[in-house]
């Protein structure tokens, strides 16, 4: 058995307490009535290939630390990078300073909804920690898999990579919650392209192996099959240079969850964020058309949808032992037999959504940025006795099977968007009949979710999911998965993206 | 703030380095912030930050090849260098080797001075105008939203070869998002700045309660092609998505936009009608940024062989004919082209656009006036078909006049076929691009003039 894993005891040496006593301590001084401070260090290293051959290697750390303050009701930041207890209560008093910068036009008051103190260490799951690993054993095996993949025929280019992240983060607040944890996920992708001079046509296909919350493992343990996806690109990508532009029209389709999860994220994920739902987001990434007046009767999609938030699966990029405001990490509904059932929340959201307590949703994507509410593992449930993929499809007359996420856009109240992917087949009368070329699909939310026919079995259940999903002003990036089954949609919009280019 | 001063962190990496090259540079940067919602401010901050960041060069005998390792703080010197060297020799030799520079860039800056800050009083006078409009709005019964931002980074690049570089950048945004209280009605104004002096929260404030009133009257409108007049910031959009594509690998092997059918490079084509020009210059007046490259990282567009090369001015598009794409010294010398590097400010100008936004609105008979533009994404990289929405505030213009505010669309179009569908340019003017600006905040483009802009269906956000 191995030991269970303890944060790294370098972090762990950082002069966490006496930082700690320094914030809190003034910030209390100074007559706040909550005070927290996150002592963060993130490595993040990218290694990036082009044509086989190493393109860059970038390995930073980034350490620092920042003061939350609620002062008389009002919100104070400050941010720096010297882990010095001086620097700790400059900050504490910078922050105070904000607030109070800030209180002469703030008219909403800062409450946040209770949490029992924690006192812990938590770590995700993980065999072998990537910056472990000798970078040339990693540039190594890149370089190696990239060549098999351009030494094939029809394959003129690979971009390929990987990026890795680990995440070692402190937490204490007033309440005397005090949490050490560390994450390490990881992400590599290898993209195929051809080129057709004569034409001047051009085609790519990418590895649908999604980033994931585990180490070094994913690429050499048997997690995912390399070898099998590596081998079959060339002549699926051949495939699909030759394939027979599409039809534009209605179609069902089956859609593959190495497409799913990214609709779902888009059009059921950022739409059940509690802060967009109340406009705290409404001049940058958007509101809500899933408004807080039809909590409990929006009906969202057909009865057999059910979406659950977590922040608690094995692997998920959004899964955490604390948030960033030491709430504990939660699973609760979020659509209930196609009906809107709750949202995603922080400790200040919460209580003006009503709430008694906080679901975990608050994150910062560094030591330089406040917290925010941020997306959990937001993920549609697989029917306990529903078919396979097979079965899907075999349930098609006519229509499209769409495998791999790629292009992705929705307006900024989440109703109508638009997807293309990576594969999309003809499916005639229950079979797959080859590929098709420019293919995109466009609906509105409800619509798209109100026509889900079938839901897969869990044999079809998968955890996609992204590392850059941007939100907040200033910018924040966060990383968050998202698990579900293949699904028939009926009756969907599908266009053809030349035709939509004017030619 | 620390012990070491940056300039010291620099000398003290390029005297420990052991490799056959070094680069070594530091940012220090300072950033403050606001944000509002419903007229009131929501979270805020001041954050301050140092990156130091060591590219090391080592000749393993088949060539050079180079390692980065970033920190922030105040590291441990020796650590990071050989870190950095580590990286480098497990690298294997790099495709855009060359030797390092050594000769001065124009408008080095000031080595030796401490670096550039701001803080949170740059909001001094911004805040208090900012809580005026906030109780005119709330006169009025709408609601403001928005965000403002200041930076300031300084960075001091060293070289083994003998550089010493530094730069000051300040960069500001503005975004002001006015609503009705149920949501129904959004319109938005926003700008750029370096250091604040030049916003006017009434002329923000007046800009979006203008729109508002615009609104009042609401139009249902279908997919289709419109005649459509996209202001600065839109036009900056799909502009900048259309620089960002400009890498000459990229065209010279095929896969973007700029591939000639049956091989090289689209340069001397013809991509305008009108005699556009799209154009970057690191001394545009109000738009100025560094003169000299910092790239931590290779790519298509940029080589860490490359640091300190110069930025001059650079025409993209010249009277309508595509005329240099972003090109790194190693693959110009492979192809016998001219090394061009990209620069942080873009302008589209047009030697005859004399028109404002509002002159071009009298001038249209019936057409959309769009405000902004959300959700750029790539649909198809071989025509550059990108896709997106309108977001607050399509106009509908009848008769020369703004007759009522009309529902979102998704939209599918190309910003490179766009150029050649554009019948009329304005007067170029600083502006804000919406989608983009928490990259690029340095913008000015005219409003045009497009006849068949492709609104591929309605949204019903608002």
């Amino acid at each position: 058995m191995p030991q269970p894993r303890d944060v790294d005891e370098s972090f762990l040496a950082l002069p966490l307490s006496a930082l700690t006593e320094a914030a809190l301590t003034r910030a209390v001084d100074l007559g706040c009535e909550h005070a927290d401070l996150r002592v963060e260090r993130i490595r993040t290293q990218s290694i990036s290939l082009r044509d086989a051959r190493l393109e860059a290697l970038t390995d930073g750390e980034d350490l620092g630390l920042a003061v939350r303050v609620v002062h008389e009701g009002t919100w104070g930041f400050a941010a720096g990078v010297v882990l010095t207890a001086a620097e700790a209560v400059r900050l504490a008093e910078q922050a105070v300073a904000v607030a109070q910068v800030s209180a002469a036009v703030a008219s909403d008051r800062v409450e946040l909804a209770p949490e029992p103190p924690h006192e812990g260490s938590w770590v995700s799951a993980y065999d072998v920690d990537p910056f472990e690993v000798p970078d040339a054993e990693k540039t190594g095996l890149l370089t190696e898999w990239s060549e098999r993949l351009l030494a094939a025929d029809g394959v003129e280019h690979v971009q390929s990579g990987c990026t890795h992240v680990k995440e070692q983060k402190y937490y204490a607040d007033t309440a005397g919650t005090r949490t050490r944890q560390q994450r390490v996920r990881i992400h590599p992708v290898f993209d195929a392209l051809t080129v057709d001079r004569a034409t001047g046509a051009f085609e790519s296909m990418r590895t649908l192996a999604p980033p994931v919350g585990r180490g070094w493992e994913f690429v050499t343990g048997g997690h995912w099959d390399w070898d099998g996806e590596l081998a079959e690109i060339p002549e699926l990508l051949r495939e699909k240079t030759k394939a027979p532009s599409v039809d534009p029209g209605r179609y069902d389709l089956v859609v593959d969850p190495s497409n799913l999860w990214l609709t779902i994220h888009e059009s059921v994920g950022h739409a059940t964020e509690l802060d967009r739902a109340l406009g705290y987001e409404a001049a940058y990434a958007g509101t809500s058309f899933a408004t807080v007046d039809k909590l409990g009767s929006l009906r969202y999609g057909s009865p057999l949808m059910q979406v659950t938030g977590d922040r608690t699966v094995e692997h998920g990029l959004s899964t955490i032992g604390w948030d960033d405001e030491g709430v504990e990490a939660q699973r609760w509904d979020i659509v209930r037999d196609g009906v809107l059932v709750g949202y995603q929340v922080d400790r200040n959201t919460a209580r003006l959504g009503g709430m008694t307590r906080s679901n975990g949703c608050a994150f910062a994507d560094s030591p330089h940025h406040v917290p925010v509410q941020r997306m959990a593992n937001v993920s549609l449930q697989p029917a306990a006795d529903g078919p396979d993929l097979a079965g899907l499809i075999g349930g098609v007359g006519r229509g499209i099977y769409v495998v791999g996420d790629k292009s992705w856009s929705i307006d900024m109240q989440r109703y109508n968007f638009q997807f293309t992917g990576q594969r999309f087949y003809r499916i005639e009368g229950g079979e797959l009949a080859g590929q098709l070329r420019d293919v995109a699909y466009q609906a509105t939310t409800t619509d798209f979710w109100g026509s889900m026919r079938a839901v897969g079995g869990p044999s079809t259940y998968r955890l996609g999911g992204a590392f850059n999903c941007g939100k907040a002003q200033p910018g924040q990036v966060a990383p968050v998965s998202h698990g579900c089954p293949a699904a028939l949609f009926e009756g969907v919009s599908i266009l053809n993206t030349v035709q939509e280019g004017g030619r | 703030m620390s012990a070491r001063t940056a300039q010291q962190l620099v000398e003290e990496v390029l005297a420990a380095s052991t490799a056959d090259g070094c680069v070594a540079y530091v940012v220090e940067s300072t950033e403050a912030n606001l944000r509002w919602a419903s007229n009131s401010l929501t979270t805020n901050g001041a954050m301050r930050s140092r990156q130091v960041v060591v590219v090391s060069f080592v000749d393993g005998g088949a060539g050079m090849a180079a390692g980065t390792v970033a920190r922030t703080g105040t590291p441990d010197v020796a650590a990071l260098v050989a870190a950095s060297e580590q990286a480098a020799r497990d690298a294997g030799p790099a495709e855009d080797a060359v030797p390092l520079l050594s000769e001065v860039p124009p408008g080095a800056g000031d080595w030796d001075a401490d670096p550039a800050e701001t803080s949170i009083e740059v909001f001094t006078e911004f805040a208090p105008a900012l809580g005026e409009a906030f109780g005119a709005a709330r006169g009025r019964g709408d609601l403001l939203f928005g965000y403002a931002e200041h930076s300031l980074t300084t960075t001091y690049l060293g070289t083994s070869t003998g550089l010493r570089l530094r730069h000051d950048q300040p960069s500001g945004r503005v975004e002001l998002n006015g609503k009705s209280t149920d949501f129904s009605r959004s319109v938005w104004s926003g700008v750029g700045t370096r250091d604040f002096r030049d916003v006017s929260v009434p002329d923000l404030a007046a800009d979006v309660e203008r729109k508002l009133g615009w609104s009042q009257r609401r139009v249902e409108l279908p997919a289709g092609r419109y005649e459509t007049l996209l202001p600065p910031s839109a036009v900056s959009d799909l502009m900048l998505y259309a620089y960002w594509t400009m890498e000459a690998r990229d065209a010279d092997e095929g896969r973007n936009v700029f591939a000639r059918t049956g091989g090289g490079n689209r340069i001397g084509d013809r991509l305008a009608q009108l005699p556009l020009t799209l154009r970057s210059d690191p001394a545009e007046p109000g738009l100025e940024t560094a003169t000299f490259q910092v790239v931590g990282s290779s790519s298509g567009a940029a080589s860490v062989f490359d640091n300190g090369m110069a930025t001059p001015a650079v025409d993209w598009i010249r009277d309508g004919v595509l005329t240099n794409l972003v090109r790194p010294r190693a693959w110009a010398l492979r192809t016998t082209a001219p090394a061009v590097a990209a620069v942080d400010n873009l302008v589209l100008e047009s030697p005859d656009g004399t028109a404002t936004q509002d002159e071009m609105v009298a001038a249209t008979d019936r057409g959309l006036l769009l405000t902004t533009l959300w959700y750029i994404r790539e649909v198809d990289p071989q025509t550059l078909l990108l896709t997106g929405l309108t977001r607050d505030g399509v106009f509908l213009v009848e008769g020369g006049e703004v007759t009522g505010a009309v529902n979102n669309f998704r939209w599918n179009e190309s910003p490179v076929d766009l150029l050649g569908r554009i019948t009329q340019a304005g007067r170029t003017e600083r502006t804000l691009p919406r989608e983009w600006n928490d990259w690029f905040t340095r913008a000015a483009m005219p409003p045009v003039r497009v006849p068949d802009f492709n609104m591929s269906s309605v949204s019903p956000a608002s």
